[in-house]
């Protein structure tokens, strides 16, 4: 087996026990990069070599004198280009960012370097997190490991793509409305959305703040569970971040879930999902309950408009946020442009890119006088209820168990010509954003045409160790762990 | 027709964005169809629901009022498109006189 083929915990084993050096392994994700980033494009940039391992070996030498290492002491992370890196650049894949270098780091990266990982480079996502293929890209479009003729998936499409291709073994990614879940099912990786206020989202480029939590990715789920702890905690900097401890989120492997109560919603695997995908989860939910664990159906009364329900709250929020793009104090100003208003409308309509206009659109009209009333205000209240149902699910159940997306990865292009179907695809997603929730994904199986079909366990808030427990026993009885695919070469013509 | 070419027109700019005519179109459309969809929210019974504006956090967050660790004017203004010494700079937008 080569180095970047290993999983977080193998890895982690490796270095503690001396098999190899985080020089070593820094050296394999940098020849897996060189190997397959012409295909993938999963990075906007990625660090200088000498810089990487100069990190490294500062990593191997401390070892070597026997000091106290962090939990992530070592290994390679990617970070998607959202989240603030001062002297790394944070574009956030768009234009209006171009040459933009954050004057701090986000607490997550701080967090990430005391726990000793080494940073090796920002990946791509869709513009402002806005998407759910990493086709909306300033950078060009992401390719899928499996089959690179599909999506990765998006927003978070660069660091599912990275860890699903052996191109680091960790990445954090951003979470508004399924961010790093579907793109962790397309690629066939594990991808945590932690509760809203788990992790802080100081220097996080504000989409929409009410949904938006920093996430995190691996190939096993012990990697997204340490990564999730070194990142989650109260920040100062983060009003909405939470108080509540940040509880041990990796444990032994038991193959016992009894007593705890599964929730499978019948949508899950009704109309619209396709049937494969329905099989597996199906599958999956078996498993669980070889192991012990009490099944049964639930009905979440307002799921169907859970959709319709984010697009408008969370456009809402991006129209407001994405307001600060003027080119006056920061970013790129349109040149040419005579006098303060029209310097501030060239330069948003000239950088911003289509999808980002149209939901800053959609925001817009959602808070507009005359349609407050009908779209933000009436949006805003069926949450309410979306949350609600939540809460009374979780009165009888420990976990709810659903599909990440009604398919497995589409091609490129297949939604281009119309955003609602490809709004459509998070319908499994949103709902946690909506109630603030954790939820995670987890690969449950390949299609018959070899594309990985991702499993979604959500729990309630802050009962993440209940949602790693299940992930770990069902990753550990249903030996469902998927290889690094071997990555064909494409030209990309992005 | 929920949105017409006027209304997207109208929002555009209050958006501080513009659109050529092909655009606006092409807009009108995509909107029109996503609002389509949406208006399903008018089927679900809201008697008593409050808006979730408080959801994730009722608490308010209070701090000492103390002056902390802050940005650095040059780091602040370090990717200031123009600048002039201390200062973002911008073209006029008073009238003169």
């Amino acid at each position: 087996m080569e180095l970047h083929e290993l999983t977080f915990s193998e890895a982690r084993r490796g270095l503690e026990e001396g098999t190899f050096s985080a020089r070593d392994l820094v050296e394999s994700a940098l020849g897996r990069i060189e190997g397959v980033e012409h295909s993938l494009n999963a990075f906007i940039r990625v660090r200088e070599r000498d810089d990487l391992l100069v990190e490294a070996g500062k990593t191997d030498a401390a070892r070597a004198r026997g000091e106290e290492l962090g939990p992530l002491a070592g290994i390679p992370v990617a970070v998607k280009d959202n989240i603030s890196t001062r002297g790394l650049g944070t574009t956030c894949a768009s234009r209006i960012l171009a040459g933009y270098d954050p004057p701090y780091d986000a607490t997550a990266v701080e967090r990430l370097r005391d726990a000793g990982a080494i940073t090796v480079g920002k990946t791509n996502l869709d513009e402002f997190a806005m998407g759910s293929s990493n086709e909306h890209s300033a950078y060009g479009a992401v390719r899928n490991p499996w089959d690179p003729g599909r999506v990765p998936g998006g927003s978070s499409g660069g660091s599912a793509a990275a860890v699903a291709a052996g191109e680091a073994v960790l990445a954090l990614g951003t979470d508004t409305g399924g961010s790093v879940r579907q793109p962790a099912g397309f690629c066939g990786i594990v991808g945590v959305k932690p509760s809203y206020g788990r992790v802080s989202r100081y220097g996080l480029v504000a989409f929409a703040s009410s949904f938006d939590q920093i996430g995190t990715m691996s190939r096993d789920v012990d990697g997204a569970a340490e990564l999730l702890a070194a990142i989650s905690g109260a920040d100062s900097r983060d009003a909405t971040t939470s108080e509540v401890d940040v509880p041990e989120y990796t444990g032994l492997v038991t193959g016992n879930l009894s007593g705890v109560r599964v929730g499978v919603p019948r949508e899950s695997t009704g109309e619209g999902v396709d049937p494969e995908v329905a099989e597996a989860v199906l599958a999956a939910v078996d498993v669980m309950r070889s192991l012990g664990a009490d099944v049964d159906e639930l009905k979440l009364e307002h799921s169907e408009h859970a959709v319709a329900s984010y697009y408008l709250v969370a456009n809402a929020e991006a129209s407001s946020n994405l307001a600060r793009y003027d080119g006056l104090s920061y970013g790129h100003r349109a040149q040419g442009a005579d006098g303060l208003d029209e310097i501030v409308v060239r330069t948003r309509s000239e950088d911003f890119g289509a999808e980002v206009k149209r939901r800053i659109m959609l925001g817009t009209y959602a808070l507009a006088s005359g349609y407050y009333d009908d779209y933000y205000l009436r949006a805003q209240r069926v949450r309410t209820l979306i949350a609600n149902d939540f809460a009374s699910a979780f009165e009888r159940f420990d976990v709810i168990v659903t599909p990440t997306s009604p398919t497995p990865a589409f091609r490129l292009r297949e939604h281009a010509d119309d955003p609602l179907a490809m709004y459509l695809s998070d319908v499994f997603t949103v709902p946690a954003n909506l109630a603030g929730i954790a939820a995670l994904s987890m690969p449950c199986g390949l299609s018959s045409t070899g594309l990985p079909v991702g499993l979604q366990i959500t729990a309630n808030r802050f009962m993440e160790p209940m949602m790693f427990r299940v992930a770990r026993e069902y990753e550990a009885a249903s030996g469902v762990r998927l290889r690094v695919p071997e990555v064909k070469r494409t030209e990309r013509d992005a | 027709m929920a949105a017409t070419t006027d209304d997207i027109r109208h929002i555009a700019a209050l958006a501080k964005l513009s659109f050529s005519d092909d655009e606006l179109e092409r807009l009108t459309n995509e909107m029109d169809a996503i609002l389509n969809y949406v208006a399903q929210l008018s089927g679900a019974k809201l008697d008593g629901v409050d808006p979730a504006f408080a959801l994730l956090r009722r608490d308010n967050v209070f701090r000492e009022d103390r002056v902390g660790e802050m940005l650095k004017p040059d780091d602040a203004l370090s990717n200031a498109p123009d600048r002039d010494e201390d200062f973002f700079r911008v073209p006029g937008f008073l009238p003169e006189g």
